[in-house]
């Protein structure tokens, strides 16, 4: 598949049960890390998913990474907080594979970015500023759409629609119609269905109610304790800072660890 | 996921969202008649009219082309769905198949419609024996319209907000299209003495046409659109 | 590449004074410089009046040198890009070239276009005709025009050496198809231009002079040219330098 590239985690053998959306919150981890690695795999069982040193990125000509340097483990629920226009949009989209790296080494999930961007993008998830959904399609036609492109079946995207809530009245309402958070709801099952092994959530607690937040956070646990590995950038310090393992700060384009 | 069912899931995706929103059917079209009502105001004459319906048909077509190729695009730059694509690891070679697929069906609605009003607006008469020939040239412009447009609408739409490119980029690719397209549908119709066989070599040039921009598309795609 | 790149090359010196000029292109410079002044000599004065175009025919000294250059300089461009987008070569290097070679092309294939209309409109009558060699030669204009828009466009220099490789690669491929389908379109229209076998000693060397003079010119251009833009991609990564810097300095305020 992706030569080059370690896979750290589970998807290609993944049932459907391991699902974080059809499991819930009640998969033990300890089942996960017996399950067998996949063949392929060269990289250490305990290698970092993500290990970034002194990176530097640019928009255009302005460095919104300089020097930045972290590392995650496998299944951490890492919190990034700072101010705005720190560089936790940038961190998460390069993590992405999306903003190219100018100086510095970064491997995540056992791609060297620096070398091939694509290799990585089809294992993980971003929730970006953008929700990326298409507002003349419903909403469950935009979950069955970015679940087709990882091959989710038909159980998994109603599972994920179920976990965010959207199983019964708004899975045949158009995206156009729905609130800011309802969008959002969306692009999490969306995330949910594509079952990426490293979740990157730009605010992600943004527009959303109550019942939302509980939703969004059972989810990045299930996820975690699923083998996931999520980092979360909010403002949402007291919501996030419950659910993270670990809160590391981001200023000027660099990120500081913090001991919480 | 292979690049051929990638293909089929965004050129779905493309078309129901044209089925849902409308905006092509309910916009572009009537566009697309009106150039051809303005067309008749600028020639005014039936005989230079019926003598360039042709040319007329398919200037029509590359005018609606653009404007369909930027709506595809801002589809996908309206709320980061081009990003996610990427993200999700899509095979950009199957981006590429998938919206040409869509808007190769699109621009054969808008064609027939065009080719009607110029039987109706123009006096244009279709020939029993050209009726093949027609029908070839109308699949084999459209395909290769399809790959350029998307290609290069995916180059505009990377580029992020300079749109006004797309035209100044994209017109000159699409002349031997229009060259091509019109000899073989004068041909077609008989339109000044001509007959069917004056089309087919045409048809050679127009297949040619598609097939480099439909191999350059699948392979260039992908570092168009990449940021 | 270095003989093409001082700026590169003294940048690992940290030299601060980074001239486009070395002594090859001083020496280059000259050349053409003397070359320009043979063709104009040649052109204007030594090579006599043709049998029937009489004075017009000088246009061409000018003409058929520009058209020359510019499709050498868009021949350039299209394998400097091949070369950056072939893995093994891919080096910004070429990308430059490719850019400082379309930039001149643009340039003299204006000139070219001009410099045909006016000769086509006191030999034939009229500015244009629909001939393919001179559509296709305003169509590469037009191309290479838009091929510098999106040079222009912004990005990292890797997204914009490889936007525009795309571009130039395609631009290779529309070129021919346009040349061709404008001769099937209008078979029977022959140019009437001047025919080499009747050209007479003099003039033909006066033809080949420029010729040479400009390929020198556009050769000097060029590496001038490439060196520019390879010293506004170092600014730019100065820039960056004194950017992180700042940026740096956000994280300890």
């Amino acid at each position: 598949m992706l030569a080059g590239c370690a896979p750290l985690a589970f998807p290609s053998g993944m049932k459907p049960d391991d699902h974080p959306a059809a499991s819930a919150a009640t998969a033990p981890a300890t089942e996960r890390a017996a399950a067998p690695m996949p063949t392929q795999a060269t990289a250490p069982a305990g290698a970092p998913v993500v290990h970034l040193v002194e990176v530097v990125a640019v928009l255009g000509s302005f460095p919104a990474l300089a020097g930045a340097s972290l590392t995650v483990q496998r299944g951490e629920i890492v919190l990034l907080r700072g101010p705005n226009g720190a560089g936790k949009t940038s961190l998460l989209r390069l993590c992405a594979g999306l903003l190219a790296v100018e100086r510095g080494e970064a491997t995540v999930l056992g791609c060297d970015l620096a070398v091939d961007r694509q290799a990585v993008r089809n294992r993980v998830g971003l929730l970006g500023h953008a929700n990326g959904l298409y507002a003349d399609l419903t909403v469950g036609d935009n979950v069955r759409f970015w679940g087709a492109t990882v091959g989710a079946t038909a159980a998994e995207v109603q599972a994920s629609l179920q976990r965010m809530g959207l199983a019964d009245r708004l899975a045949d309402v158009p995206v156009a119609r729905l609130s800011a958070g309802q969008r959002r709801r969306t692009a999490l099952a969306c995330l949910v269905a594509r079952r990426a092994e490293l979740w990157l959530l730009d605010e992600p607690h943004a527009g959303l109610d109550a019942a939302g937040r509980d939703e969004l956070d059972s989810t990045l646990r299930a996820a975690a304790a699923a083998g996931a590995t999520v980092m979360v950038a909010s403002h949402e310090l007291e919501r996030a800072g419950a659910l993270a393992s670990r809160v590391v700060e981001v200023v000027g384009g660099q990120v500081r660890e913090r001991s919480a | 996921m292979s690049m051929w069912r990638i293909a089929r899931l965004v050129a779905a995706k493309d078309l129901r969202i044209e089925r849902r929103s409308r905006v092509v059917a309910n916009q572009v079209l009537p566009f697309a008649a009106l150039v051809m009502v303005m067309f008749a105001f600028a020639l005014s004459s039936d005989a230079v009219l019926r003598r360039v319906a042709p040319g007329l048909v398919w200037l029509a077509t590359l005018f609606s082309l653009l404007v369909i190729v930027q709506r595809m695009f801002a589809i996908e730059t309206a709320d980061g769905a081009l990003d996610a694509l990427q993200v999700a690891g899509v095979r950009p070679g199957g981006v590429f198949l998938g919206k040409a697929m869509a808007l190769a069906a699109q621009l054969a609605a808008l064609e027939l419609l065009l080719l009607g009003l110029a039987v109706v607006l123009y006096q244009t008469e279709l020939v029993a024996g050209g009726l093949v020939l027609l029908v070839t040239t109308f699949v084999t412009a459209t395909i290769g319209l399809a790959f350029v447009g998307t290609l290069y609408g995916g180059l505009a739409a990377g580029a992020k907000g300079r749109e006004t490119l797309l035209p100044l980029l994209m017109l000159p690719v699409v002349a031997p299209v229009l060259i091509g397209a019109t000899r073989a549908t004068e041909a077609a119709l008989g339109t000044e003495g001509a007959t069917p066989s004056d089309g087919w070599p045409w048809i050679g040039l127009l297949a040619l046409f598609a097939a480099l921009f439909g191999a350059g598309g699948t392979l260039a795609f992908g570092s168009l659109i990449d940021e | 590449m270095t003989l093409l790149d001082p700026a590169t090359s003294s940048a690992t010196t940290g030299s601060d004074r980074r001239p486009t000029s070395t002594r090859f292109t001083r020496v280059l410079g000259f050349l053409t410089l003397a070359g320009i002044g043979w063709l104009v000599l040649f052109g204007l004065f030594l090579s006599p009046n043709d049998a029937t175009q009489r004075n017009r025919v000088r246009i061409l000294y000018i003409h058929v040198p520009s058209a020359w250059l510019a499709y050498l300089a868009f021949g350039v461009t299209g394998l400097s890009s091949l070369a950056y987008l072939w893995k093994r070569t891919r080096s910004l290097e070429w990308d430059r070239i490719a850019g400082a070679s379309a930039e001149v092309g643009v340039l003299f294939m204006g000139i070219t276009l001009v410099s045909g209309s006016l000769w086509g409109k006191i030999s034939w009558g009229t500015y244009w005709e629909w001939d393919s060699r001179l559509t296709t030669t305003a169509f590469l204009f037009i191309t290479y025009v838009g091929y510098l828009a999106v040079r222009d466009l912004g990005g990292t220099h890797q997204q914009r050496a490889r936007r525009s490789a795309v571009l130039a690669v395609l631009a290779m491929i529309e070129v021919p198809l346009v040349h061709f389908s404008v001769k099937w379109w209008r078979p029977l229209h022959q140019q009437e231009s001047v025919a080499e076998g009747e050209m007479e000693g003099l003039m033909l060397f006066s033809l080949l002079l420029g010729i040479i003079a400009f390929t020198l010119l556009y050769v000097w251009l060029v590496m001038h040219r490439q060196r520019v833009l390879a010293l506004n991609d170092l600014v730019d990564d100065r820039g960056l330098d004194v950017a992180l810097a700042d940026r740096r300095k956000e994280a300890e305020g």
